[in-house]
């Protein structure tokens, strides 16, 4: 069961080699003995979760299951579960049980799956190395002194150690891709829009898109048909007709014209990961594609436009946190404006904070033009650039991150060395565009990812791009060491 | 544009959040250093370029105002930190 794809479980599921129940205990007995040492979950729940797989059984006895029925999910903690614990990895929502579904996990609990539980994150999902929990650092499987990225660490730690099939991430500057690269498996984040943000606690609104995170391309495909849907409560979700992700796997790359921008290319690469981002690209100059050299020229300009829009975003977003409604509240206050300073100042970390001050700063009176709008236009301008690019190539291709995993603490008291680790994710995100990180290779024991960057809703050519990749290479089959 | 000990108050004030004296010290550095990494935006010439507010131009669609939901409002309000006969208790505001 450990190494099976989604596909095969699926399969297994259906000819009864093994019940949902054992297959969903299994997973369980891995988190219950490994997540001491990974701390990839804040909140498991075996009752509910034996009793979904149960459901399931009678499902697949009755012979009316679909095509995830019985497996077992992890869910990012950023996602309201009706009846689960709902932390987003803050002290602010310590114990706040959801009282609904995000549409993401409606549509995974209609598709007949299983909710394993509910992963760590960095706080409100503002971080790169998931240390900004309240509920404690991740740890990297491939080695325990090195963080899994973030914020969908927890999710990228379950995943890489096989704590869970598959897990769902969300994706606001690179939250799915840098921890997929960091941990070596595939993540997707797909078109602004594709995905549902119903029930998915919000950071930056016009940013956040949820997606996929799993060993294999094959799987995310997978997992893609059940998540990507129209949704009236989402006014932002796309009326995109359905697609069958699985269906263009096979599809031949002869002739792909893949473009390599050159900002991608210099400094601050780490050259390890760049000799294997390009041995990877040379890998599909062999099974027929044609290299395009491209330019990105505002590229650079990606991180300032970011931390302008996220944090201007965030502060706004984050206001709903008064201790009123839900959510912490301050112990002891004089009044109602003591009670949401002291609140506030208690239940955020310092990263949410800073983020928080740096939105409120730049929608401030007064400078709303020199920040927020100039952030607007250059958001434009990287968009431009984009759609430059793709009339002459059909995917773009670079790192993922600048650099393989790095020590839990190394960056931890610098935001702007950590801010750095999204310097090749975040334009996509600013353009809506979907991505991928597909494992790559490896330097020093650590995992590194390519990452593979299409058109707006090219996302069934993305996974057909990373899935033939993945037909010539074993890099997303290999798993960590079982920790001691 | 640096940060000031003067504009930490200000924006903290605005964002309803306490600050101390010593993590306002160290904010003071921090956020500065964020708003030199902003400010790298302020040598590109955007004249004449349209701001996006959104990924994908589209127009935000309308519905039907008819109720879709069960009511779950003893649920909602069993979240709230203090309340009483379904309304949310705060501290006295009018006198």
């Amino acid at each position: 069961m450990l190494n099976l794809s989604l596909k095969q479980l699926s399969q297994q599921l259906r000819e009864k080699a093994f019940s949902s129940e054992e297959l969903t205990r299994f997973f369980l007995d891995r988190i219950r003995k490994y997540n001491d040492s990974l701390n990839a979950f804040i909140t498991i729940d075996e009752d509910t979760s034996i009793a979904m797989a149960k459901q399931a059984d009678l499902k697949i006895a009755s012979g009316n299951q679909g095509t995830f029925t019985g497996i077992p999910i992890a869910q990012k903690d950023i996602f309201c579960a009706d009846g689960w614990k709902t932390t987003c990895g803050s002290k602010m929502l310590e114990n706040f049980v959801a009282p609904y579904n995000a549409t993401v996990v409606q549509n995974f609990n209609d598709a007949g799956a299983i909710n394993l539980g509910k992963t760590n994150m960095d706080e409100f999902a503002m971080g790169s190395s998931n240390e900004t929990s309240y509920f404690g650092a991740v740890k990297n499987p491939w080695n325990l002194e090195y963080v899994p990225g973030g914020s969908s660490g927890g999710s990228a730690s379950a995943v890489a150690a096989r704590l869970a099939p598959a897990a769902t991430g969300t994706d606001t500057g690179g939250s799915i891709r840098q921890p997929a690269s960091l941990c070596g498996f595939t993540g997707l984040k797909p078109t602004y829009g594709l995905v549902s943000r119903y029930g998915m606690i919000a950071f930056a609104s016009s940013l956040d898109q949820a997606g996929p995170m799993a060993p294999s391309a094959e799987d995310c495909a997978m997992m893609l048909n059940v998540m990507a849907s129209h949704d009236i409560k989402d006014s932002t979700s796309l009326p995109h007709p359905k697609e069958d992700y699985l269906a263009s796997l096979d599809n031949s790359i002869k002739g792909l014209r893949i473009g390599m921008p050159k900002e991608f290319f210099g400094e601050g690469l780490d050259s390890e990961v760049q000799k294997i981002i390009e041995g990877a690209i040379n890998e599909y100059k062999k099974m027929g594609a044609e290299i395009v050299e491209i330019s990105l020229p505002n590229s650079e300009l990606a991180i300032p436009v970011y931390y302008v829009i996220a944090p201007a975003e965030a502060s706004s977003n984050l206001s709903r946190y008064d201790g009123v409604r839900y959510g912490y509240r301050t112990k002891e206050y004089d009044d109602l404006m003591d009670m949401y300073f002291k609140t506030r100042q208690e239940g955020f970390g310092d990263e949410v904070k800073r983020r928080i001050l740096i939105g409120t700063y730049v929608l401030s009176a007064g400078y709303y033009d020199a920040y927020y709008l100039k952030a607007q236009k250059i958001r434009q301008l990287i968009s431009n650039d984009f759609s430059q690019a793709f009339q002459k190539c059909d995917v773009i291709m670079g790192p993922s991150a600048p650099s393989a995993a790095f020590k839990s603490g190394e960056k931890k008291e610098d935001p702007l060395a950590m801010y750095l680790q999204d310097i090749y994710t975040i334009s996509t995100n600013l353009a809506g565009l979907p991505a991928m990180s597909i494992p790559a290779g490896f330097t020093k024991g650590l995992p590194v990812g390519l990452q593979l960057i299409g058109n707006h809703f090219s996302e069934g050519h993305l996974l057909n791009i990373a899935h033939q990749f993945q037909l010539i290479s074993d890099w997303h089959r290999k798993t960590p060491k079982e920790i001691d | 544009m640096t940060i000031s000990q003067d504009d930490i108050k200000k924006i903290a004030h605005l964002a309803r959040i306490n600050i101390s004296s010593e993590e306002s010290i160290l904010l003071e550095e921090k956020l500065t250093g964020i708003m030199k990494l902003i400010d790298q935006m302020q040598k590109v010439d955007t004249d004449g370029v349209e701001p996006m507010s959104h990924a994908l131009d589209i127009s935000q669609p309308l519905r039907a105002d008819q109720v879709t939901e069960s009511d779950i409002r003893t649920k909602t309000m069993a979240l709230a930190p203090e309340t009483e006969e379904s309304l949310f208790i705060v501290p006295q505001v009018i006198e």
